[in-house]
């Protein structure tokens, strides 16, 4: 478990780095190695200085936390439900939380009473989504998709008709709760906190889980306190999600994707994996919306679409293997 | 002999079966001691409650038919099922007051099924027995690992160390879960059918190690199907009947053909092999 743990940070710690260094050199305007270090050395020119200590860094910054968020809670959802099929977006935790931050701003509250709006949207998601899968009959992988591919549509509908109603000057502020998009986003640092705050909580709990990703019964005959830690997942996962979808809107397949590759090459165990999450979630989204300021620039692409065209098949690919 | 014909009358008194239950009070050694239990099995009615008395060196077998409730029996013993009535003393202390990881290093449970989840291998496998014992920042050292390989050598899975779980083959997969709650090492054992997947030479194998391992201050509970080797290696039977009524106590004092042929509805022939009785099924 110590390699491995050594293994991923030690792979993905320099990645991390490296991926936010091309999210600020590349965009509408590249920029030259030697400028990126003139800046930031602090000797850069004005107009590279503007550009990216004010816009791209903290853009590069806000994408890193939410993909970092967004690969964690899958990672986490997916244990729970002993499903690598689990996903904040695919099961409707983000659309839960976008229609609640949607209708909280909506009614003109204030930004705080919107984040919790937003919790409350994917908690109630959550409890929907689990409690019908749950239910008294067999929770199987089938039954659980569906309640949530279901749920999802429901809050599309909801966020398509809140959009229907809304002025239509605010609309292409707006449409990212939707698809995701990371130009909307705001100061990143809160969600670094949750990010932080969760992998440390994450760490401790690994093994837990570990013992959890083998049923209810045989981890409670091991010592583990079931009810009490599948709630604790639960309101984090809505947690995470709501804090990653105030930052980005709803961007979909990052906690399908990233934990699957990272599996592929770390293993199983949750004290790797977790963390790994975080840090492969980053870089994931970090990358995506480089590539989505870069493709067609000036013209700007919704991150959401960059992830969901790698998610889909991704996914699809899951499916079919699960068979 | 014929099989014995469902007579209510006679289910009514546990004498009609030859066998009576023999109770021992609880001592102050006693592992695990039940009190009027009855197991709750939904949407059936209660059985007959059970008084049983687990002491150190005993080796528990549980006999019964397909849904008699033995493995609801063994999950409530474990904790992870509710009573409907009466009480659970594990080691002088009622079960409830235990928390879960207390009780995950005096007891451990083999269930009948095994959920792998993720693809672990081998020894991670057996390496979860030790999550019990360990505090959440710590991390498994050798001395987890080593026991955790040793159970392996034990259940003869020690070339298999490396191998993916969900490779395994159903008999390998059960040892390894045997492996595992060795690894755990509880001081008492319960077990849902270990054998049952298990080639002939592994079944003596591995109830050979039970055996052993209750022994001194450590005992086992094994739900069995298999007559003749609960009656080579269990020292107390409990008979669950398929109408609720049980009865139990040394395993000489039960071994009444009349009470095996009313358990299992199945005509018996009884033989004898190096003075201990044989029982086979009658074919017809």
């Amino acid at each position: 478990m110590t390699r491995s743990f050594l293994l991923a940070t030690g792979v993905l710690l320099p990645a991390s780095l490296l991926t936010i260094l091309i999210a600020l050199a590349y965009g509408s305007v590249a920029i030259a190695p030697g400028d990126l270090l003139a800046v930031i050395q602090g000797e850069g020119s004005r107009l590279h200085n503007t550009l990216i200590l004010d816009l791209r860094l903290p853009r590069a910054l806000a994408a890193f936390a939410a993909g970092g968020l967004l690969g964690v809670a899958g990672a986490l959802m997916q244990v729970l439900l002993r499903n690598p099929l689990a996903d904040p977006y695919v099961l409707g935790l983000s659309g839960g939380a976008s229609v609640g931050a949607l209708l909280a701003m909506l009614a003109g509250l204030s930004m705080f009473s919107v984040s919790v709006a937003a919790f409350a949207g994917a908690l109630l998601s959550t409890v929907i989504v689990f409690g019908l899968a749950h239910g008294t009959g067999s929770w199987t992988p089938t039954r659980l998709l569906l309640t949530g591919v279901v749920v999802a549509a429901g809050w599309g509908a909801v966020i398509s008709f809140l959009l229907a109603v809304s002025p239509t000057a605010e609309l292409p502020g707006m449409l990212y709760w939707l698809m995701g998009d990371v130009s909307h986003a705001r100061n990143p640092y809160p969600a670094w906190g949750v990010l932080v705050l969760v992998v440390l909580l994450a760490l401790p709990l690994g093994r837990t889980l570990n013992v959890l990703a083998r049923g209810p019964m045989q981890a409670a005959a091991l010592g583990v306190a079931v009810r009490p830690v599948e709630w604790t997942i639960y309101v984090a996962a809505a947690l995470i999600t709501a804090t990653a979808v105030m930052q980005v809107g709803a961007v979909g397949f990052v906690g399908l994707i990233v934990p699957h590759m990272l599996r592929l090459v770390f293993g199983n165990d949750q004290r790797v994996i977790l963390p790994a999450s975080a840090l492969g979630g980053g870089i994931l989204l970090t990358l995506a919306d480089t590539l989505a300021r870069t493709m067609i620039a000036p013209e700007q692409l919704p991150v959401g679409v960059i992830t969901a065209m790698l998610g889909v098949p991704v996914f699809l690919f899951l499916l079919y293997r699960s068979r | 002999m014929p099989p014995h014909t469902a007579d209510p009358q006679r289910h009514g008194d546990p004498r009609a079966s030859g066998t009576e239950s023999v109770h021992e009070a609880p001592g102050p050694d006693t592992l695990l001691a039940t009190h009027d239990l009855v197991i709750d099995i939904p949407e059936r009615a209660s059985g007959a409650p059970l008084d049983l008395t687990i002491n150190p060196g005993q080796c528990w077998g549980i006999l019964g038919p397909n849904g008699a409730g033995k493995s609801t029996l063994l999950h409530t013993l474990g904790g992870l099922r509710a009573v409907r009535a009466g009480e659970i003393h594990v080691q002088g202390r009622p079960l409830p007051e235990y928390s879960r990881a207390h009780l995950a290093r005096e007891l451990g449970l083999v269930f009948q099924k095994h959920h792998d989840g993720f693809p672990a291998t081998v020894l991670e496998t057996a390496l979860i027995g030790r999550h019990p014992y360990l505090r959440p920042w710590d991390i498994e050292t050798a001395e987890d690992y080593a026991q955790a390989r040793a159970a392996l050598v034990r259940m003869d899975l020690a070339e298999l160390e490396h191998r993916l779980v969900d490779t395994l083959s159903g008999g390998e997969r059960q040892r390894l879960a045997i492996a595992t709650v060795l690894t755990q090492n509880p001081r008492l054992l319960l077990l849902d059918e270990p054998t049952s997947q298990l080639d002939l030479h592994h079944q003596v194998a591995v109830l050979d190690h039970i055996r052993g391992i209750a022994r001194d201050d450590r005992a086992a509970i094994l739900v069995l199907h298999d007559v003749n080797l609960a009656v080579r290696y269990c020292d107390h039977l409990l008979l669950m009947f398929p109408d609720g009524k049980a009865c139990w106590g040394p395993t000489r004092t039960m071994l009444v053909p009349s009470a095996l042929e009313r358990l299992y509805n199945q005509a018996l022939s009884t033989g004898e092999i190096d003075g201990q009785p044989v029982f086979m099924p009658n074919i017809p």
